[in-house]
């Protein structure tokens, strides 16, 4: 079975990577999309090599926020149609570094929420007059309570998943379907190497769960699932007591 | 909280890291390139690993750094007329076997699991059941980019005349990180084996079972019962298979390429280490040999006759927290018979068996410098770790040695430099290799350090 195109911004993320292989098992056409050429071509390779599914390179960098029309309008021209838009690029950056250096600051809230935000609007206008399609974005498990060791991240993914509420709430009216993603730590290169994290879940296994949540028209997603109650009671700590802890 | 970077990558501590065969274990860091140009040694040592799916300290690196190549596992390119498949080192045979198996084509040679990654089944030069027709990995190896220490990408291939290629196959990653291989895939109609196995009853059946022309086929091996003694010392179950041709199947099979998927399941818990006692192995072995005895000819998925104990993922807990040895040697046809008998009389009378024993005959030698096998009979031996084990294992090396023969690195954690040295006469050769391209001995590992290979 053939199914439309998807086009994936950020295509080179450990996690976007088995979401291109499931997508493409399933029977789309890809479009893999972020900055590192060398890398995308390989990834292309890779893909349809593994599924036989058609995927395609282009370049994409989510921080030229001002190229995103004319990105997102030469792709569409290209493939004929998007049927759905994956967006996985993000920056986990250095919070300590962060809070001295603005530099660092802004580019965890850019990459994440701003860049976002931007090229999200492009794609949802145009899903929108199709009438059709899907969005899937990650966010983070991060943005669903500040802790004092990211909370730039963390509010940057906050800000995106309430972006995704209201952008769900907007497109459903048009047949689109909006799923946000929040994946708890997973093993990528964000966060290889990090101390004191809990077992880290490996990509396919996260990636198997976003695409079968695309398949069910799933609003939020946590994956692992566990993370669903494990926020649950984080969230539901006072602030009081959860603004003393050293998370 | 950032981790320190080596090379501009982020580290990671594995500590009490080991093989397959959890001994021995040491404390590495491990860097973990995500990008495939960021595929270089770091710092002053560095060792490439691929799947650990070596048993004892060849992909161990306590006094560098690991370049850990799982993520640079991408399919690159395959050309259907000359069978070749292109593919980052990382990439596993079970990566290969997935996408290709469908389109009829299936790895030239495969080790007992399909968990290894290409780089390492180059850097081991790794045998299947076909040796003996096909030879070892690295006969298949079209060509192969191997990072140096310089950092500079150097494209081998066998054909180039070159030298770098013969030392890095079975190089044991000791003359750089492989980034790329250039495989020769074997074509196949369907994803069945045809099976045919038969009991023989003493050594002298066993042997003639595998080297007798009536009987051959393109995969070939024993399964031994190490605790039988006497007269019926060495007897096994000889199992033979070829790659099913679609008229031998069944009519309702509606893809002949495809199998049902199946999840391995995983395997729970450690066993405490006295549940695999010679009373427990003699119980199992009797058991094997009634129920295999009792099949003849049958078709089964491929996963199952090449990879029976990959069903159960982690296996090797099986074995509890002590770990095991695995022990493999081949000796040259003059002495096989006799090193064989040896060897398999000091297993039942001392009774460490082994889990599995599996006998094999290899074909020629190849031209890989310290590539294992040779021409003879190979015998591989799972060995639960107990007390005087080491002192046992002594007395087989001495028997090899004796007989002509050498020890698997792959497999290795205990052999001693003088026992290499007599087995592997090719080493100064490899020596030559790796001196003109790692002058300053940049590629190490805690094995080739416990034997004298490199720094
Ligand atoms: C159940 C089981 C059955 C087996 N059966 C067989 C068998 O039938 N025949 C056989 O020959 N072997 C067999 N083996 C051994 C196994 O095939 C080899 O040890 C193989 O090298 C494992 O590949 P790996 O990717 O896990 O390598 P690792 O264990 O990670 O590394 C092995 C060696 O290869 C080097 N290496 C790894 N990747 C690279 C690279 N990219 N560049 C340079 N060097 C590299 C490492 O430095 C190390 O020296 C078996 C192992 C198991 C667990
Ligand atoms: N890993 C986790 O534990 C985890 C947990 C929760 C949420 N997430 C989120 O899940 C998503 C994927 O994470 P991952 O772990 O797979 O990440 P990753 O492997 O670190 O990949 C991050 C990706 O973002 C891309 N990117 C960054 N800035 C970009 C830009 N300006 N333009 C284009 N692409 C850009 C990177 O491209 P380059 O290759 O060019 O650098 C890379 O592909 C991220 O949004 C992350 O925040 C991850």
């Amino acid at each position: 079975m053939t199914r439309g195109p998807v086009l994936i911004l950020g295509a080179t993320s450990g996690i976007a990577r088995w979401v291109a292989v499931a997508l493409g098992q399933r029977g789309h056409s890809l479009w893999l999309a972020g900055r590192d050429r060398e890398e995308l071509e390989r990834l292309a390779q890779d893909v349809s090599l593994r599924t036989g599914a058609v995927a395609t390179a282009v370049p994409f960098d989510a921080m030229d926020m001002d190229g995103h029309e004319a990105f997102f309008a030469d792709l569409v021209s290209r493939a004929g149609i998007v049927e759905g838009v994956v967006l996985a690029f993000g920056y986990l950056g250095e919070q300590e570094r962060g809070e001295r250096d603005w530099r660092e600051a802004r580019a965890i809230l850019d990459q994440n929420f701003t860049a976002a935000a931007s090229v999200l609007l492009v794609a949802a206008r145009y899903l929108e007059e199709r009438g059709q399609g899907w969005v899937c974005a990650l966010s983070s498990v991060a943005g669903d309570r500040g802790r004092m060791s990211n909370y730039l991240y963390g509010s940057a993914k906050a800000g995106l998943s309430t972006f995704l509420q209201g952008l769900r709430s907007r497109l459903q009216k048009s047949g689109v379907h909006v799923l946000t993603v929040k994946p708890g730590p997973v093993d990528t290169g964000m966060t290889f190497g990090l101390p004191k994290l809990p077992l880290l879940a490996p990509p396919e296994r996260v990636a198997d769960d976003i695409v079968r949540a695309i398949d069910r028209r799933k609003d939020v997603l946590y994956t692992p699932r566990p993370w669903a109650l494990i926020m649950a009671v984080f969230r539901a700590v006072p602030e009081r007591i959860f603004k003393k802890t050293r998370l | 909280m950032t981790p320190e970077r080596v090379g501009g990558l982020p580290t990671k501590r594995l500590e009490g890291l080991g093989g397959w065969g959890r001994f021995p274990t040491s404390d590495n860091v491990a860097v973990r390139p995500e990008k495939f140009r960021q595929l270089q040694p770091v710092g002053a040592s560095s060792l490439a690993r691929g799947m650990g799916r070596s048993y004892g300290d060849a992909a161990l690196n306590s006094e560098g750094t690991l370049v850990l190549t799982e993520r640079l596992d991408r399919l690159l390119e395959f050309d259907p007329e000359s069978g070749v498949l292109r593919a980052e080192a990382g990439a596993t045979l079970a990566d290969v076997l997935a996408a290709m198996v469908p389109r009829g084509w299936f790895v030239p040679v495969t080790p007992g699991t399909k968990f290894c990654s290409l780089g390492g089944c180059l850097a081991a030069d790794v045998h299947g059941k076909n040796h003996h027709r096909d030879g070892t990995f690295s006969a298949h190896v079209a060509a192969a980019e191997v990072v140096l220490a310089n950092g500079e990408r150097v494209v081998c291939s066998p054909d180039d005349g070159s030298e770098l290629f013969w030392a890095t196959a079975g190089g044991m990653g000791l003359t750089g990180i492989v980034s790329e291989v250039a495989l020769r895939l074997t074509p196949i109609e369907t994803a069945t084996m045809r099976v045919r196995h038969t009991v023989a009853r003493d050594l002298d059946e066993t042997i003639g079972l595998l080297t007798d022309p009536a009987h051959d086929a393109r995969y070939t091996v024993a399964w031994l019962d190490c605790l039988a003694s006497g007269a019926r010392l060495g007897r096994g179950v000889y199992m033979a298979g070829e790659h099913a041709r679609p008229e031998e199947l069944p009519l309702r099979i509606e893809d002949p390429l495809r199998l049902a998927p199946k999840r391995p399941k995983p395997f729970p818990f450690d066993l405490p280490g006295w549940a695999l006692n010679p009373v427990t192995i003699r119980a199992f072995n009797a058991v094997y040999n009634w129920v295999q005895g009792r099949r003849r000819e049958f078709l089964c998925p491929y996963e199952a006759f090449f990879y029976p104990l990959d069903g159960i993922h982690g296996w090797n807990r099986m074995y509890g927290k002590r770990g095991f040895v695995q022990y493999q040697y081949v000796l040259p046809t003059a002495t096989a018979r006799q090193g064989t008998k040896e060897i398999l009389e000091l297993l039942s009378r001392e009774r460490k068996a082994s889990f599995l024993a599996v006998l094999k005959r290899f074909g020629p030698e190849g031209p890989g410098f310290l590539s294992f096998p040779m021409e003879g009979l190979t015998l591989a031996l799972d060995i639960p770790f107990s007390e005087g084990l080491e002192r046992f294992l002594d007395g087989l090396d001495e028997i090899v040695v004796a007989h002509g023969g050498r020890v698997y690195l792959a497999k290795d954690s205990r052999m001693s430099a003088q026992t290499f040295r007599a087995g592997y006469p090719r080493l100064g050769e490899f020596l030559e290799v790796k001196a003109a391209v790692d002058p300053e001995g940049r590629f190490g590992s805690d094995l080739s350090r416990r034997l004298g290979i490199g720094r």
